[in-house]
């Protein structure tokens, strides 16, 4: 349970962003959170709304974009979605693999008012 | 009112990040060879750290930074073996972050050779946090069983060695050690697995003589 811990330094980054910006509302707040991430998305929206309330994204959305766990494999040039997160490749059973998506954890928009 | 949508793609570990990346560069300049130990609650990081020492203590000079939710008790258990320790309480907090190793930097003597780091007893949250260290270990006792590397795939997938802990009950608690070593290697096939016995002082010695080559490695590339 460390996803308020995320959460306050995601919202470090957005008041910097909006404040940059000179907005001084977030409409909507984006993230792209990898499988292999570490991360629940339930549990970072429940710390979100929890952490909301007098910021200036007190009436802000957020939306997660959940990222699959893939790879390619070095050995055959293929590229696989693995849930399992084995790194052995589905098509040769190569070990040599890599990751090419899955640890993910970006703030990759917001909506400001202006 | 107009609206603004703006791309920020920056990453929510960033600040973390840079603060683990500048504590490693200073470390590692210094000489000091960092180790990160993670586990679950009981998993033996504080007996394998007090056995750790004995093996060192002859030649190497080391510090264990002891990272707890409560109480002074895993850093009185260090000093009690002669070796400078300090106690992070992070009064609920189930890892540590880079900053909190950060307010420590001060304290740090310089001519050490070894810094351990005993994180929070946790198999899920420390993973996520980089502390600048040089080695990242996972620690596995046998009670907990054989099937927690895919149950626990970020902790496994993010660690350069395992460590199999309390290794003498292996002949009382039903644990499938080839199948634990064998799907970790499924997750991290760069793994290097220790067995290890605190108590009997079984594979301690080789998990010491890997940190000694690796330290033995950062001082020629210092050079």
């Amino acid at each position: 349970m460390h996803e308020l811990s995320i959460v306050a330094s995601l919202f470090e980054i957005m008041e910097e962003k909006a404040q940059e910006k000179e907005s001084k509302k977030i409409i909507s707040v984006k993230l792209q959170v990898g499988k292999l991430s570490g991360v629940v998305p339930e549990f970072l929206i429940t710390a979100f709304d929890m952490y909301k309330k007098d910021t200036i994204a007190h009436d802000a959305e957020l939306e997660i974009e959940e990222v699959p766990f893939t790879i390619q494999c070095k050995t055959c040039g293929k590229t696989m979605t693995r849930d399992d997160f084995v790194f052995i490749c589905f098509h040769c059973g190569s070990q040599d693999l890599k990751t090419l998506t899955g640890k993910e954890l970006f703030l990759q928009k917001m909506e400001l008012e202006l | 009112m107009k609206k603004k949508e703006i791309l920020v793609l920056e990453d929510l570990l960033g600040s973390n990040k840079k603060i683990a990346a500048e504590i490693r560069n200073n470390l590692t300049q210094r000489g000091i060879l960092t180790i990160n130990f993670m586990s679950s609650p009981g998993a033996g990081k504080t007996t394998l750290l007090e056995r750790i020492a004995e093996h060192l203590k002859p030649k190497y000079k080391m510090a264990v930074i002891e990272g707890d939710i409560e109480t002074e008790r895993d850093a009185e258990r260090i000093r009690a073996k002669g070796i400078l320790a300090w106690q992070i309480i992070t009064g609920g907090a189930c890892h540590l972050e880079a900053k909190m190793i950060g307010k420590l930097f001060s304290e740090i003597p310089p001519d050490l050779d070894f810094l351990f780091i005993e994180n929070v007893g946790n198999l899920v949250c420390p993973a996520s946090y980089d502390l600048g260290e040089n080695i990242r270990c996972v620690l596995l006792s046998i009670p907990e069983g054989d099937d927690k590397p895919k149950k626990y795939p970020k902790a496994f997938t993010t660690s350069d060695c395992l460590i199999l802990t309390k290794s003498d009950l292996l002949s009382l608690i039903p644990f499938d050690s080839e199948r634990a070593q064998k799907e970790a290697l499924e997750i991290n096939p760069k793994l290097k697995i220790f067995v290890t016995s605190s108590l009997k002082d079984n594979g301690v010695k080789e998990l010491v003589e890997f940190f000694i080559a690796t330290h033995q490695k950062l001082l020629i590339q210092n050079a």
